[in-house]
């Protein structure tokens, strides 16, 4: 998805003499946060205009049936009708926005009488959860692995650091949760005689989780703990960190006070991105592991054409990502006292 | 004579890369005197910054200190524990960096990191460290001290920043003060602020200073003594006022030509010393300095390194020639060619040109 949020510029949609009236950091971190909200509904807009001229281009219609049956001239005439698709496309795009105003994201084409809002109810929190669970992984793994390789620079942790995230970074999603599968499914199931082994598919609040999580977590842990230990191994020689140990501070107090805090700026700009890309989901998790979730749903109303279920999908993905930019820049006040939004 | 606080003998230094052994330090042996300034001078790449290192052994990586004393009241620094060493930085031995704008942390509160420095060692407790923040600043100067604590680095000029980071490294009331080329970072006008203030606390406070420059306007308003290094070697050592007054090295009377003077006719050139210090991993045989030196003889070129030999009460040179046996005509020669022709014939039509304007 490459979608993000524009950075709006400076006091552009507040007159001045407000921003200048609310000098205090709150204050003006308050009024940023709404501005940014705002403008988040013409991000939206746009990602809405450009999805709805895309999905018309595409070759193909709704109704369109794989295989040589396909159905009567009458049939399509008559569903063309029924979801507005005989009217011209821009009547139908103000239509759509005008629905979307009133909260109405329309009914999917592919589910008979079941509306996008419902679908995507039902899938996200699936997706949500996992991507939830894996972020909560990616976090003190990644991280944490990146600053131990950095600190012990070439040693035997360090390698095993680089190794592992040169590993799990060129092998793709679905060999690794397949591989998963065989392993502590198949072969576990075996070795112990069906005491102990990971379900392989399906859904549950309990070990079902263990595997898609692991799976979709990997390669952001591996892009964390090496951009973790790149940033950390630059700051430690910086003149700063130099002057921290020239005043006698302990190894410890050198690490957390001086090195982290400046280490992990660049790498919370990440985690907005990955936290994005983890809770929109992942069709290949989804499928190898049979999640009823959004990222596969997405996929489904992509070839199936279903118009509205493409558009409802797209504007979630897109509020998300401008939503955890968001709190990125946000956070980045509180980490970075050099950082000034206006 | 006052008494001997840091004492260096023999020092290597040594930094073992791909290219081979870069000898940074090369048997360095000097003192510093309670109460005293003494100044270490060279050009860049001579080794002064990494005999400071050595000394709080804060090297970086691949540097090691390979053989030689370093001893701080009778305790010898290369063998101190990891604990000892820590609690030797910044609290005997302070340092303070040639660039304040990249050597305080720029996500933490200046009141904070000078706070710290304090609260590292057992010397004051967190409480009365707090309170002397705010008067450390202001004895360096830092002006509305009380509220300026809570600023970051980025909201200080670079001359605050500098008060900031002497204020750091007085803070513990070390016996000596390292100050690596303080003023070098800083605008002129700043630069002599600074120099007064350190001139000023070394009265008031009796702290020893090993100042590391290049500048020898420095040297000679602040030290009592002066280390003149060349590729990791001291050339020459002595007393100000005579280091200043007749310098035996021809790398130092070099050093001392190449400082711009008022006081001086138009006639006499800025000497600049020809070439670059050497390759460290690959020095020179015979004495170092002999490829760029003006009054080189034969003998420089082959017979090892002559040793320090006093060549006037305190002063001691490491010269098979000496400049009170060169003959006056080579050094007026010397002054001359030190330019390269092409510079010094640009520099001639520009100030006949300049002449020729007065006397029209």
């Amino acid at each position: 998805m490459a979608v993000t949020a524009g950075r709006p510029k400076r006091g552009a949609l507040l007159p001045s003499r407000l921003t200048d009236a609310t000098n205090s950091r709150i204050g003006s971190l308050v009024l940023y946060v709404i501005r940014r909200l705002l403008w988040m509904i013409p991000v939206v807009f746009f990602v809405i205009v450009i999805t709805f001229i895309l999905m018309h281009s595409a070759a193909g219609s709704p109704w369109d049936k794989s295989g040589g049956r396909q159905l009567s001239q009458v049939i399509v005439d008559n569903l063309n009708k029924k979801y507005g698709l005989d009217k011209p496309v821009f009547q139908q795009f103000l239509l759509y926005i005008w629905n979307v105003l009133h909260f109405d994201f329309g009914l999917s084409y592919q589910y008979q009488g079941k509306s996008v809002v419902e679908l995507i109810g039902g899938g996200w929190p699936y997706t949500a959860t996992i991507g939830v669970l894996a972020f909560a992984l990616i976090v003190p793994i990644g991280v944490g692995l990146g600053v131990l390789a950095a600190l012990r620079q070439n040693t035997r942790v360090d390698y095993a650091t680089v190794g592992f995230a040169t590993f799990s970074a060129s092998f793709p999603n679905f060999v690794i949760g397949s591989l998963m599968i065989v392993f502590f499914s198949v072969l576990l199931y075996k070795w112990t005689g069906g005491q102990f082994f990971l379900p392989a598919g399906g859904w549950g609040l309990d070990d079902h989780l263990i595997m898609p999580s692991v799976t979709l977590a990997l390669l952001p842990i591996a892009y964390t703990a090496r951009l973790t230990r790149a940033s950390t191994l630059e700051t430690i020689r910086q003149d700063y960190i130099r002057t921290a140990w020239a005043k006698g501070l302990s190894e410890r107090l050198v690490v957390i006070r001086h090195v982290l805090k400046n280490s992990l700026i660049p790498v919370v700009t990440t985690l907005g991105p990955t936290f994005a890309f983890l809770v929109t989901g992942s069709v290949i998790v989804e499928t190898v592991f049979s999640i009823p979730g959004i990222g596969r749903a997405f996929v489904v109303a992509v070839t199936s054409r279903d118009y509205p279920m493409i558009l409802g999908t797209t504007v979630l993905f897109s509020v998300i990502i401008a939503a955890a930019n968001l709190v990125v820049d946000v956070l980045y006040v509180f980490i970075d006292p050099r950082v000034r939004l206006t | 004579m006052a008494q001997t606080l840091l004492e260096v003998e023999d020092l290597h230094t040594q930094f073992f890369t791909s290219r081979g052994v870069v000898r940074a330090v090369d048997g360095v042996s000097f003192h510093v005197d309670a109460g005293e300034t003494l100044g270490v001078v060279g050009e860049s790449g001579c080794g002064k910054t990494m005999t400071a290192l050595s000394i709080l052994r804060l090297l970086p990586d691949p540097g090691k200190i390979v053989s030689g004393r370093i001893m701080f009241r009778g305790n010898d620094v290369t063998k101190m524990t990891d604990e000892e060493i820590r609690d030797f930085r910044g609290n005997d031995v302070a340092m303070i960096f040639q660039d304040p704008m990249t050597s305080l942390n720029p996500v933490t509160k200046i009141g904070k990191q000078i706070e710290e420095a304090m609260t590292a060692h057992n010397r004051f407790t967190e409480t009365l460290a707090r309170g002397r923040v705010i008067e450390l600043l202001k004895r360096v100067r830092v002006p509305a001290a009380e509220s300026r604590v809570k600023d970051y680095p980025h909201q200080f000029s670079g001359g605050m920043r500098q008060r900031a980071m002497i204020a750091m490294g007085l803070s513990n009331e070390p016996s000596l003060l390292i100050a690596d080329e303080p003023t070098t970072a800083l605008d002129v006008t700043v630069q002599a602020q600074i120099i007064q203030l350190m001139k000023q606390l070394n009265r008031e406070l009796g702290t020893a200073m090993m100042l590391i420059t290049h500048n020898m306007a420095l040297v000679a308003s602040l030290c009592q003594r002066v280390v003149v290094m060349y590729a990791g070697r001291i050339v020459e050592e002595g007393p100000v006022d005579q280091i200043f007054k007749s310098p035996q090295h021809p790398y130092t009377w070099s050093l001392l030509r190449s400082v711009p003077r008022v006081d001086e006719s138009r006639k006499d050139r800025l000497v600049s010393i020809k070439g670059l210090p050497p390759d460290l991993s690959h020095p020179p045989p015979g004495c170092k300095f002999h490829p760029r030196c003006p009054f080189v003889v034969d003998r420089c070129k082959v017979d090892p390194e002559p040793s320090l030999d006093e060549v006037a009460l305190g002063q001691v040179a490491r010269c098979w020639v000496l400049m009170r046996n060169v003959k006056q005509e080579d050094v007026e020669e010397a002054k001359k060619s030190a330019l390269s022709k092409e510079a010094a014939e640009k520099l001639k039509a520009s100030t006949a040109e300049v002449g020729g304007d007065a006397g029209g």
